[in-house]
This record gives structure tokens, C-alpha cells and sequence, in this order.
């Protein structure tokens, strides 16, 4: 137990950087205590605009240019000068040292508030999550965003904007599906990038020959009988990936835009895995420290009322049928589940014993350390939700079926539905459940060299019209016809789209 | 170890403008057509500002692979009120919110239109995209009296004020340096030297050459300080050179018929003319004169209120104003120093045997003066001036004419005149 300070931190609204600092030091030392381990900090005062082009570049300092993130800035601008968004107090940057940047308008309390939720919170989760640890890297990734920067400038300058402007648009219609979900990428190294670029573009280019293959194949008998090999033998689920190794029309400077942009996607993959673990992991951990430093009599009760407002309303969880209701928050969700782990380590009930007996009674620090370090959303909720959270955020799951008239409360928040609600709730943030499971499917060699990809239809889920422009884009960077076929349960093909090859321009 | 603070606040902002502007070119066609409407419809003292420009969501959408409505999905709310297990529920209209458990509407706008709003100076550029000044030479260099003046490196002399304290210092320590360096390095080897001798046991055997090298290094030690701290050469004063600037000065003269025929609406047409190329010109002129001359069987020079706002009638007589403007030229703006630039709005009504007269006035006296000298007629009827003025653009090129007759004409009109060779207007 550390003494009591003798005296609380003063409690202007006004910060200064002295009081940042003072604050900063104060809430390193407690987190040091709970041993949060993290990177270095890097804190960074912004004005609103600044986090708006930050915003606009998908949250990094730098970012090569496109036309999107112009309209993405232009919308938040209005919306903000309107008064119908509020910024974010922060954004932090997955990098080493880790970067956050606080919003000059914030107040004391609230600069506290985010030095502890995002200089601590998701700093600590970045470099402990498994997902984090195996699929980015931190010390290399604003490197590699100034080179991915200067080396679209220097397509634009050679090849003229409007081809790189295609380029890109035709690659950020496939963004999501230019990941590797199971293989383990490479780390991002920038040396290594340059070193490798020549060579793999020479080598590229070699690769793509099969499908430039004219000469007839020696023996014309075994031909005819023999099934059409195919291409890919295995069916593959990075688009970007395979694009950028087998399109045949591409040229060098396009493979390297295309990898660009996936190596960018692929960055961004494990955030989107863990919304839910990573914002209730950086709101647990702002709420026990800045409590802990109240306890410790750092903190006035002026600054302590004007965080735990703020805290309020970032968890608040609108119930389902309110008009604010828009699914569910994951800041509320990922509280209020480390929160509960917390509360089944040191107060657990005969019913937590049943279902965690691993955590009932546990140290509560190492749990949830463990529950932090190894799990995405999909499978922290599968694990950890417990039937008193169930009953508390009172879930329950209905299901739609096109085949039925109305909706059906399929299981609720009791003993018959714990486990129902939690696996649905579990695969609502699956990522290859919400997207559409789209694969490369085969390549016509020996006619047209078009290319067939295929969509199989999770529990009949069909694809929505969008797809017929993507299909354009996919169309566009394969240079040949490109047919998407969506089969469902029953194996048959229940839609279909074709696009033809843009013309050369 | 205590990181810190990092103050980004002045490290510039609009880190995307490179996104605005890609955004901008991709739309150019809508934002132009958005241009044109909002001048068609506008008044004149706002004629250009911002405007707000709509684009169909649709054509902005960038689409991606994602699930239709159908099948079958199971999904999780939270809040739950009175629902058992088994409850059926009315299907909500399509498009409703509270289906899609984490697919929520980031846009919350729908089908509306994307807006947006264009700044003055990016309505300006598309406003006059593509067009520019004929026969810009300008005004020739050699007897420009205007001059500029900027920075050009350090020089050795110059004023106080001018004096670069940075630089001088710099200056004197390498002096200091240089000047001093044999002494000093004579110095240490005679101190040496005479360390060497005391360290010798009382009496030392040595005393005439220890008295002689502490003369030496007395005298060594006087010189070094005699090098001045600072010295005259050392000064280094920021050079600022004049030099001239080719001349950026240009007049235009508004001359307006007043006459009874010409009724508010034409009045209008002929004001948006002028300061469409009033705005237009200062795109290309750091400075620039208007003289408003208006007319009816006598011409006057007025300022812009009354040449805009005062009411007259009469009959017309057009050479009058064209006197005028050749003399104003003349006593005021020698084309050695003023671009200028001549506009005239009329109805086209002219005392008949006036016309003639015009177009001697232009070709002989008023256009070997100007750069350009473009006529609106702002009503559809070609009397006797139109003939005569048609025979002088044929054979002069600093002379241009056009019809107007509504106000969606009037720029379209414009960028007629103004069009840059080789491209559609």
C-alpha cells in the first residue's frame, strides 16, 4: 500500500504542460504498480483540425493520398462545425514509442482521463495482444507509411493522377479481402521492402507466365480426356494477394500499389478483431487507475466528478427499440466484461465456480492479464461472458430467416439460454462472419483467362447489389472478365455476376 | 526518465488538402455544374462566395463485398424487456434501425445528397477555370518605375538596422581564431618549454633563459590579447536588392447606356458583366482602377453607386461615353504603365447617325490604347450600332461582341470572350 498523498494534484479546467506532466507522472507510477507493461509513450497536444486530418487518414500521422479520405474529412468537417459530432478526445497510434495525440480543447481532467485510456489502456493492449504481437509491427509501421506516401506520389507524378486514383479505388473495394487470415505475414521491415522490391517485381512478372502460355501443350492426347487443371489448385481467400502475384496485365509500379494497400489492410486487421477487448480494455484500466489515484488522494473531486461523467457516456448502452439504439457498444461491452472478471476473482458466487472455475477466486490482475493477452472479441466473448453479465445487460437473441414472417426470440438471459446467447453474440463479431466469405475460385487458362471467384453463402446469406460494381474493380485490376458465383447451403449457385474487362485507357 | 510533451499545434494543419483536391478533381463536373447554377441564381453583391455543392451519394459510394438482407441471421441485443424464449416478433420495415446488431449506418444521412461546402477561392477557380486574358502582353519593362525589394544574401556593409548579429559573431570568432592560432600554438610550446626549466632543482642553472622566455611569453600573451574581440570586418549586414517589377496595374472602364430603353433587368445584365470581369481581373492584376462611365446623350463619369443605382432617361447618343473614355485615358492612364481594359454595355439603341461615328472613335483613337475592349448587347434586336460594331470585330481583334439576353446567358457569355485559345468553352 503506497501512502497517502499529502496533497491533491491541483484541479484547474485549464491544463498547462507542467500539469500534464504532473498528472502523466502520477498515473505512470500507478499504472506501474498494476504492471501494465507498454510501449514508450510519445504524448502529442493537436488542435480540432489536426485530429480531423487525422481522422481522414484512418487515424495515422501520414497516408498516401486518395480522393476517399478527402470526402472522409470533408463530411467530419461539416458534421463537426455543425455540432453533430463530437471529436474523439484522442487518438493513439499502434507504434513504438506509441503515439497519442490529446485534443487541445480537452480539459485537465479530461487529458488525465485520456493519458490513462490511451497512453496506458491501449498501449499496454497493443504490445500484449497476441493478434497485435504476431500480425504488426510498431517500430516499422510509420516508416513504412512515409515510404507507402512517397512511393504513390511517385506513381502519380509518372503515371498521372487519374491511373493511380483507379488503381487505388479498384484496391480499397477489395481492402477487406486482402488479408492473410490464418498465414502468418511477414513483419513490415522498411530496408528490407526497398532491398526486395526490384527483385520481386522482376519475379512477379515471371510468375504470371503460366497464364501467358500459348504454345500448345506437347502431347495433345492426354489433353482432351485429362480434367482441366485448376488455377489456383487451392481455392484463396486473399483477392489482393493473389491479384498482385497473378494478374497478368498489371504492370510493376501497380503490383507495389497493390501491395501497399493490403500490407496497409493487413495492418489494420487485428483492430477490427477487437474492437470490444481493446476499448473495454484501455476504459477498464482509465477507470481503475484514475480511481486508484483517488483513492491515493491525487485527484480533487471537481476532476473526479468531470472524468466520471465522461466515463458515463462512453459506456452507455442504449437498450434495443430506444431510438439511440444502434447495436451494441463495444466500449460498454468490453467494461463491463473485464469489470465482471475482476468481480468473479475477488467476489465470486456459487454460480461463477460452476461456469469459471478456472477465474473464480483467481488473481484478478494475472486473469485478466491473460484474458487481455491471448483472445479477439470473438473468442474473449466466447470464454469469458458470464450469465450474470447476461442477466445484467439482459441479452437476448432473435433470429431472422427470410423464409419466416416475423422474427422469433430464439433464447433469452436464463438457464436455458446462457449458452445460446453467448455463442451468438460470440460469432456476431466474428470477422468471417460479418463479411462475406469470398474466394478465388479458378482461372480459365486455356480460354479467356478469366477469373471465377466464389462466395459461399453463410446460412443463405446472399450479397448484397453492391457487388456487381466491386465485381468492376475486381475486373479492372485482373484485366480479363471476372465472375463472381454466390452458392448457398445447398451447393447451387443462386446468384451471379459477370463483368467484362475495362478497356485499355 | 520523464517523456515529453510534444506540441503539435503549430505543426501545420490541412494535412489533407491533397485529399480535398483529389476529391475536388474527381468531381469536377458536378462542382462546375454547381458553379453555374449558383451564379445564374444569385445576386450581385454575392455573386461569388462559397457555395455549397451536392453530389448523389451514389456516385461517391465506394463499394465493397458485403451480406444483402435475406437469409437467415441471428443477432443479439441487449435490453431486453419482456421477451421469453419462443416470442414472435413483427418484422421491422426494411431500412429500420435495430436489425443490424454492429452494422449500423456510419453515414445516419441515407439516400440524401453528399454536401459540402466550396470555399471563395475554390468557387473562384472553377469559376474561371480555362479562361484568360487575350493578348496579355504586357506592358513593356523598360520604363516601369515601380520596384520591389527582397532579400539577397549578406554583404559587408550597409545600415545599423540591417545588421546580422549571427553572422557577424560567427565571423569573428573564425577570425579570432585564425589570427590568433600561430601565437597561441608559439605560447604553449614556450610554456611548456619554461615548465620544464623550474622543474629543475633551486638555484637552477637555467636563470637568464627562464628571464627570456618569460619576456617572450609575457610578450606572446600581449599580443593575443590585442586581437579585438570584434572587429570592422567582421560585420555582416542582410543585403536587400530592388528590383523592378514588370507592371501588374490595370484599368478598366464600365461604360453603361442609362437611357430611358434601358430598364432594370438589362441594367442588371450589364452590371453582372462588369463584375464578372472585374473579378475576373483581379486574378491577373495586383492593382486595378475602375472608371464607371455612364451615358445617355451625355456621358459622365460616376462612382459605383450611382453608375449601379442612380436612374436616368433621355436619348442615347454612344459616342459620348467613348469621348470620354479616350480622354480619361489619356490624362490618367499612359499605357506605358496601365493595362486597360474597355467594357461596354448597351441596348443596342443608338441615335443613327451616331453609330458611325462609334466606330471611328474605337478603331482610330480608344482600341490601339487597350488590351481588350469587349461590347454586351443585352437585347435581341440589331439596330444600326450592332452592324457597324460587327464590321469592326471582323477586322480587330482587340474587339469583341456578344448577345445577352438573360442572365444565364451572362456567363456563359463571358467565358465565350474570355475562353483560352485551343480549348472549348
Amino acid at each position: 500500500m503506497t501512502e497517502r498523498a499529502t496533497q491533491p494534484l491541483p484541479g484547474p479546467s485549464d491544463w498547462s504542460f507542467e500539469l500534464i506532466e504532473q498528472y502523466h507522472a502520477v498515473i505512470r507510477e500507478t499504472a506501474e504498480r498494476f504492471g501494465l507493461d507498454t510501449y514508450p509513450n510519445q504524448l502529442e497536444i493537436i488542435t480540432a483540425e489536426q485530429m480531423m486530418d487525422a481522422y481522414a487518414s484512418v487515424g495515422m500521422p501520414v497516408n498516401y493520398r486518395h480522393w476517399s479520405y478527402g470526402k472522409e474529412f470533408i463530411s467530419n468537417e461539416k458534421r463537426y462545425r455543425r455540432g453533430h459530432m463530437g471529436l474523439a478526445y484522442e487518438i493513439v497510434i499502434n507504434a513504438n514509442p506509441c503515439i497519442s495525440y490529446l485534443m487541445e480543447e480537452n480539459t485537465l481532467a479530461m487529458q488525465a482521463l485520456v493519458i490513462a485510456h490511451a497512453a496506458y489502456g491501449h498501449n499496454s493492449f497493443f504490445k500484449g495482444n497476441y493478434l497485435f504481437r504476431m500480425w504488426t509491427d510498431a517500430t516499422s509501421i510509420i516508416d513504412y507509411l512515409v515510404y507507402a506516401r512517397n512511393y504513390v506520389t511517385e506513381c502519380e507524378e509518372r503515371h498521372g493522377l487519374d491511373a493511380v486514383e483507379q488503381l487505388l479505388d479498384s484496391c480499397h473495394a477489395l481492402m477487406n479481402h486482402g488479408v492473410d487470415r490464418y498465414r502468418r505475414p511477414s513483419k513490415l521491415n522498411l530496408a528490407q521492402e526497398k532491398a526486395m522490391r526490384s527483385e520481386r517485381e522482376a519475379y512477379a512478372q515471371q510468375q504470371v507466365n503460366d497464364l501467358w502460355r500459348t504454345l500448345p501443350r506437347k502431347a495433345d492426347k492426354a489433353a482432351a480426356n485429362a480434367p482441366a487443371r485448376r488455377y489456383p489448385e487451392e481455392p484463396q481467400e486473399n483477392l489482393l494477394y493473389f491479384i498482385e502475384k497473378n494478374a497478368p496485365l498489371l504492370e510493376p509500379w501497380q503490383r507495389e500499389v497493390v501491395r501497399i494497400v493490403r500490407k496497409v489492410a493487413q495492418y489494420f486487421y487485428p483492430q477490427r478483431q477487437t474492437q470490444v477487448m481493446n476499448e473495454g480494455w484501455a476504459t477498464f484500466w482509465h477507470h481503475h487507475l484514475l480511481n486508484t489515484m483517488y483513492d491515493d488522494g491525487h485527484l480533487t473531486d471537481g476532476v473526479m466528478i468531470e472524468w466520471l461523467k465522461s466515463h458515463t457516456n462512453v459506456v452507455y448502452q442504449p437498450p434495443a427499440g430506444h431510438k439511440h439504439y444502434s447495436g451494441i457498444n463495444p466500449y460498454a461491452l468490453g467494461f463491463a466484461m473485464y469489470s465482471d472478471i475482476k468481480r468473479m476473482c475477488e467476489q465470486p458466487t456459487e454460480e461463477d465456480r460452476r461456469w469459471f472455475p478456472d477465474v473464480a477466486g483467481a488473481d484478478w490482475l494475472a486473469t485478466l492479464n491473460q484474458a487481455m493477452r491471448n483472445f479477439k472479441d470473438e473468442s474473449f466473448i466466447g470464454q469469458y461472458l458470464s450469465p450474470r453479465l447476461m442477466r445484467e445487460l439482459r441479452l437476448f437473441s432473435i433470429v431472422d430467416d427470410e423464409h419466416d414472417e416475423e422474427l422469433e426470440v430464439v433464447a433469452i438471459h436464463d438457464d436455458a439460454g446462457y449458452r445460446r446467447v453467448r455463442e451468438a453474440l460470440s460469432r456476431q463479431y466474428d470477422l468471417a462472419h460479418r463479411e462475406p466469405n469470398i474466394q478465388v475460385w479458378n482461372v480459365n487458362l486455356r480460354g479467356d483467362r478469366a477469373l471465377t471467384l466464389r462466395h459461399v453463402q453463410h446460412n443463405d446469406r446472399p450479397l448484397d447489389e453492391g457487388a456487381a460494381e466491386v465485381l468492376k474493380h475486381v475486373a479492372r485490376l485482373w484485366g480479363f472478365g471476372v465472375q463472381l458465383e454466390s452458392v448457398n447451403s445447398a451447393g447451387d449457385v443462386s446468384q451471379s455476376w459477370t463483368a467484362s474487362a475495362t478497356p485499355a485507357d | 526518465m520523464l517523456q515529453q510533451i510534444i506540441d503539435r499545434r503549430l505543426a501545420g494543419k490541412n494535412k489533407s488538402i491533397g485529399n480535398r483536391e483529389r476529391f475536388l478533381r474527381r468531381h469536377k463536373d458536378q462542382i462546375r455544374e454547381a458553379v453555374k447554377r449558383a451564379v445564374d441564381g444569385r445576386g450581385i453583391r454575392d455573386l461569388v462566395q462559397g457555395e455549397d455543392v451536392h453530389i448523389p451519394r451514389r456516385d461517391i459510394s465506394e463499394p465493397v463485398f458485403s451480406h444483402g438482407p435475406g437469409g437467415q441471421r441471428e443477432t443479439v441485443h441487449p435490453g431486453n424487456d419482456d421477451y421469453l424464449r419462443g416470442d414472435r416478433i413483427e418484422r421491422p420495415p426494411p431500412g429500420g434501425s435495430g436489425s443490424g446488431g454492429s452494422g449500423a449506418s456510419d453515414s445516419g444521412e441515407g439516400e440524401d445528397d453528399f454536401v459540402f461546402h466550396l470555399s471563395k477561392e475554390e468557387f473562384m477557380q472553377v469559376f474561371f477555370d480555362d479562361l484568360a486574358l487575350p493578348n496579355l502582353a504586357r506592358t513593356t519593362l523598360a520604363d516601369t518605375p515601380e520596384f520591389k525589394t527582397h532579400r539577397a544574401g549578406f554583404s559587408s556593409d550597409g545600415n545599423p538596422s540591417n545588421l546580422h548579429v549571427g553572422r557577424s559573431m560567427r565571423g569573428a570568432i573564425g577570425r579570432r581564431i585564425a589570427v590568433g592560432s600561430e601565437s597561441r600554438r608559439e605560447l604553449t610550446r614556450l610554456e611548456a618549454q619554461l615548465d620544464q626549466l623550474l622543474s629543475h632543482p633551486q638555484p637552477s642553472p637555467h636563470e637568464h633563459e627562464i628571464a627570456a622566455l618569460r619576456i617572450d611569453i609575457e610578450a606572446l600573451r600581449a599580443r593575443l590579447a590585442r586581437i579585438p574581440y570584434l572587429d570592422p570586418i567582421d560585420l555582416r549586414y542582410r543585403s536587400r536588392v530592388r528590383v523592378p517589377v514588370p507592371t501588374t496595374k490595370a484599368v478598366m472602364f464600365c461604360l453603361m447606356d442609362v437611357s430611358g430603353s434601358m430598364d432594370e433587368s438589362r441594367k442588371d445584365l450589364s452590371k453582372r458583366f462588369f463584375i464578372l470581369l472585374y473579378l475576373f481581373l483581379t486574378r491577373h492584376y495586383e492593382r486595378i482602377d475602375i472608371v464607371f462611365i455612364r451615358h445617355h446623350t451625355q456621358a459622365q463619369e460616376v462612382d459605383e453607386h450611382n453608375f449601379f443605382h442612380s436612374m436616368e432617361t433621355g436619348g442615347t447618343v454612344v459616342s459620348s461615353a467613348l469621348v470620354l473614355m479616350d480622354e480619361i485615358a489619356r490624362a490618367r492612364y499612359p499605357t506605358s504603365e496601365w493595362n486597360i481594359f474597355g467594357a461596354q454595355a448597351s441596348d443596342g439603341d443608338n441615335w443613327h447617325h451616331d453609330s458611325g461615328r462609334c466606330r471611328e472613335l474605337l478603331a482610330g483613337r480608344i482600341l490601339p490604347l487597350c488590351r481588350y475592349f469587349a461590347y454586351v448587347q443585352v437585347a435581341d434586336e440589331e439596330q444600326n450600332l450592332w452592324d457597324e460594331y460587327a464590321a469592326l470585330a471582323a477586322e480587330n481583334p482587340v474587339f469583341a461582341m456578344r448577345k445577352a439576353t438573360a442572365a444565364a446567358h451572362i456567363y456563359p457569355v463571358f467565358r465565350d470572350l474570355f475562353k483560352k485559345e485551343g480549348v472549348a468553352a
